[in-house]
């Protein structure tokens, strides 16, 4: 269709007229029956309307878009001005007096009086404001008198647009005033169209009303009249502040004549006001689109970024320009701060604006601020189909510079976003969190490769080269612990049970003689806590080991012992040695060096201590033990990995062992061999025949046995200091496994076994002696007595 | 409960008074007065630790036969003094707390205004609202 250029009036009065016709709501499209009924009310002949209808493209389309609507009331205007119907005469005819249309009965129910107030005659404003109910006081008196004066031309007729001026309102009535009320379509109650020459929409009404008038009193006449009047003196009636009730209806005669011609421009913001009751909520406090455009222009004068804040001082520069009392404005301030924060937001500008307003209108302000003028989502709905007609603002003066002091609040549409953009912070935050979790889940990861290690506690050793090689072993051990796990201990509870006290006697020997062989504290501590983690250990293994030696073994660290030469050089391989050994309960074969060639000794003083202490006997039975020494050892060593590990070593340290393991083992042995040979000593002193060395054990410990009656007494204590001697071997070697520490011990013991048995020699050197000057004398006698017999 | 509602200026004058029995107003009006130099005393007795422990809520500042008067004081020597009726049920000390409270954000809110000349009488609607809600309890 060819464009349609209309006046600011009748832009407005299309729009309002098509408002009205959409009762679907939909803004696009005027629904057809109402459109139809529109026309109807025209007072046009019907082919005329269906003539309209074609030439707008209606009946092309189907259907009446805002265009052809808005073509269609041109036409309606143009054909009830009597021209003739043309396309072309839309554009052309000027100052075409707006549509009129009668309303019909039957939409009286549905329509609700407009009670706008001469908008164009008050005050400054031009804007598009529609005209909110009423102003000021009810009054009861003849609407005359609440006529605006700028509509003296209505005076003389006392009904025409009085009683549709009249009736203003309180604002807090008024939604019920509208809701009650029934729409008339008033005339020359011209409230919307915006208006720049005062009472100029009055006229072509006017012009109106004398034309038709005799048609729309015929029309009004049969049925419209006392709804009129109802309407009318509803209005009047409402004006007291109890709304709630329907008001009765009367109506003056008076007003029917004048009432029969009311423009649809009654209707039409009739028709707003009933969209929006329809909505719900009757408000006349709602902004229109022009408004709110308008006052959206002048918020961007004072703040350009629209969603930022008018600071007060600012806002009260602007208001105080419309020279509204300050207590008003105030008041005003109060109600449209909604957030109380010293300054305004869009929203809450334009509903401070809008009661500007109003109040400057004669409307009275709410006593709290109406649903509509609530801050709300900035949301132009319309705004793109009506052009911005707004005019300039009344107010003079330059528009005030200001900058937002502070954050924009967010409005409601903003705090999404922001909760939003929180929640994505709270998010990353908690994913960084997690992030975090998984780092220290993964430094976790990195220290138990060897899950041996995991669980032993952490061990603070001065890093030396021995003391790395003791961290290997202990690495070695535990691994070779738990990968073999305690079935080779839990397969000899029983041994363990035995020998625990004898191992928890060993293991504090050992720790003694462990501690005793280590010389620098920083040793200790290394070789304590393998101690300590052994003890653990055992203590985790094997449960039946009682605890409290083992804690009493473990704190206090042994004193030093000077055995530099021993404790460095052979703590590696003694370390070694004592690392193969398990931590179970060791008997003493394991003690000194691998399992696999225990001292002879021991093993005969080991079984003479289970069979209780009988050193002769285990003398005796030295070579029976000593096969069955053989045959224990593998079960005096707790896993047989580290008899493997050991059997490993072995070969590797057997080089290096046997030269110290052969002193320990030789050790033992000379012991043994100096025990055998003193006993044989022993024997042969007894036997005074004077061989000593000579004899075989046995024949010796015959003759012990034989000739012992002389120097029993004598041998017997020395037998049994050797035999205590020795009886204490086995019980040293016992140990936990730990070369250093069964060598020193070994070596402590040698020396025992020296002292003691070179106090011996002394003695049984002594007793020669004696026995020798015996005989010389015995011989000296035997001559002196032989002459007699040879004489 | 309160009878009646005072705002006190910084400097001692009242910024607004309002009280329930219209018939007795300059008596409570008198009694506002006196109670300023109770308020005065207490917020001078805290002279060395300005603001710091100087209890925001003064608390009962005087009772007398028929009523009781509470004061509180804000930061900018703003005072509000309520009396309330001691035939009433005796009030809690939170009760009276929550007023000066309310009181204390509606004068707030008075003054964000920016149509308020800090000084002027309060005339603001709701704050006048919110005195009454707390008056009419008391009657």
């Amino acid at each position: 269709m060819e464009s349609l250029t209309l006046t600011d009036v009748e832009q407005k009065y299309y729009s309002d007229l098509f408002v009205y016709c959409d009762t679907d709501n939909t803004k696009k499209v005027a629904s057809n029956g109402k459109v139809l009924d529109l026309f109807r009310a025209a007072q046009l002949p019907s082919e005329v309307v269906l003539q309209i209808t074609e030439l707008c493209g209606a009946t092309r389309l189907g259907h009446f878009g805002r265009s052809q609507f808005y073509i269609a009331l041109k036409l309606i205007a143009v054909a009830q001005s009597g021209l003739p119907l043309r396309v072309e005469s839309l554009n052309s005819v000027k100052d075409l007096p707006l549509p009129r249309f009668v309303v019909a009965k039957n939409e009286q129910e549905a329509r609700h009086t407009a009670m706008y107030p001469d908008l164009e005659n008050q005050g400054p404003y031009q804007g598009v404001i529609p005209r909110p109910p009423g102003r000021g006081q009810v009054k009861k008196v003849s609407a005359h008198e609440v006529i605006q004066p700028c509509v003296p031309t209505v005076e003389p007729q006392p009904d025409t647009t009085s009683p549709v001026v009249s009736p203003h309102q309180s604002p807090p009535t008024s939604p019920h005033a509208w809701r009650k009320h029934k729409r008339q379509a008033s005339g020359g109650n011209v409230e919307r169209p915006p208006v720049v020459v005062a009472g100029a929409v009055w006229t072509p009404f006017r012009e109106v009303q004398s034309g038709p008038v005799v048609v729309g009193d015929g029309m009004w006449s049969a049925h419209s009249p006392p709804p009129v009047q109802e309407s009318w003196v509803s209005l009047k009636d409402t004006y007291p502040p109890s709304s709630s009730k329907m008001p009765p209806m009367h109506l003056s005669p008076v007003q029917v004549e004048n009432s029969s011609i009311r423009t649809v421009a009654s209707i039409t913001t009739a028709n707003e006001i009933q969209r929006q009751s329809s909505s719900g909520y009757d408000d006349p406090w709602k902004i229109t689109d022009e408004q709110r455009q308008y006052y959206i222009n002048q918020f961007k004068t004072i703040q350009p970024d629209l969603n930022g804040f008018i600071p007060g001082s600012a806002a009260k520069e602007f208001f105080t320009k419309s020279k509204l009392p300050i207590l008003e404005l105030s008041h005003i301030w109060e109600l449209s701060d909604f957030d109380k924060d010293g300054a305004l937001t869009l929203d809450e500008f334009c509903a401070a604006f809008h009661l500007v307003v109003a109040r400057k209108n004669g409307y009275d302000l709410p006593e709290k601020l109406p649903e509509s003028l609530m801050p709300k989502l900035i949301d132009l709905d319309d705004s793109a189909e009506v052009p911005d007609q707004a005019p300039d603002v009344g107010y003079s003066g330059s528009p005030v510079e200001v900058t937002p002091n502070k954050s924009p609040m967010p409005s409601l549409n903003q705090t999404w976003p922001d909760l939003n953009q929180g929640n994505e912070q709270w998010e990353t935050f908690s994913e960084r969190s997690s992030s975090s979790q998984t780092l220290t889940q993964f430094d976790s990861n990195i220290a138990p490769a060897d899950p041996d290690t995991a669980i032993v506690h952490p061990v603070p050793i001065r890093m030396t080269p021995s003391k790395i090689h003791m961290q290997e072993m202990e690495l070695k051990r535990t691994g070779s612990d738990h990968t073999h796990p305690t079935s080779p201990l839990m397969a000899k509870p029983p041994e363990l049970s035995e020998e625990t006290k004898l191992a928890t006697s060993m293991k504090i020997l050992m720790f003694f003689t462990k501690g005793d062989g280590y010389s620098s504290s920083d040793s200790y501590t290394s070789d304590q806590d393998p101690i300590t983690s052994v003890v653990t250990r055992q203590r985790s293994n094997s449960g039946t080991s009682p605890e409290g030696l083992k804690v009493a073994a473990a704190p206090p660290p042994p004193p030093p012992r000077p055995n530099a030469s021993h404790s460095r050089s052979s703590s590696l391989d003694m370390n070694r040695n004592f690392a193969a050994h398990p931590t179970g309960p060791q008997q003493s074969g394991v003690v000194a060096c691998p399992p696999a060639i225990p001292p002879r000794p021991l093993p005969t003083q080991t079984s003479g201590p289970h069979s209780g202490h009988r050193s002769d006997e285990g003398l005796a039975a030295h070579s029976t033990t000593s096969p069955q020494q053989i045959p224990e050892q593998p079960n005096f060593a707790d896993f047989s990995q580290f008899q493997a590990f050991a059997a490993s070593d072995q070969p590797s340290d057997d080089g290096e062992k046997h030269p110290e393991s052969l002193p320990v083992r030789a050790g033992p042995l000379r012991t043994v061999k100096i025990d055998n040979q003193e006993e044989r000593a022993a024997a042969t002193v007894n036997s005074a025949k004077g061989s000593i060395m000579a004899p075989p054990p046995k024949p010796v410990r015959r003759r012990l046995k034989s000739e012992d009656e002389l120097q029993d007494e004598a041998l017997p204590p020395k037998s049994n200091v050797i035999a205590t001697v020795l009886a204490t071997l086995p019980s040293i070697p016992r140990s936990v496994g730990k070369d250093k520490k069964a060598i020193q011990a070994s070596i402590r013991r040698n020396k025992e076994t020296n002292t003691v048995l070179a106090r011996l020699n002394s003695e049984l050197q002594q007793q020669l002696k004696d026995l020798l000057e015996e005989r010389i004398s015995l011989e000296v006698q035997l001559e002196q007595l032989r002459p007699f017999s040879h004489l | 409960m309160a009878v009646c509602i005072a705002v006190i200026a910084k400097e001692n004058y009242p910024l607004y008074i309002r009280s329930v029995p219209i018939q007795n107003e300059l008596k409570f009006h008198y009694t506002v007065h006196t109670s300023l130099d109770v308020v005065e005393e207490k917020i001078s007795a805290v002279g060395k630790a300005m603001a710091d422990q100087r209890e925001l809520y003064l608390g009962l500042l005087y009772p007398t036969e028929d009523y009781k008067v509470y004061g509180c004081v804000t930061n900018s020597k703003v005072k509000f003094v309520i009396v309330a009726d001691s035939s009433n049920t005796s009030l809690r000390d939170n009760e009276i707390r929550s007023m000066f409270r309310k009181l204390h954000n509606s004068f707030t809110d008075v003054m964000c205004n920016p149509f308020y000349n800090p000084g002027d009488t309060i005339q603001s609607k709701a704050f006048d609202s919110m005195v009454s809600a707390m008056m009419v309890q008391a009657s």
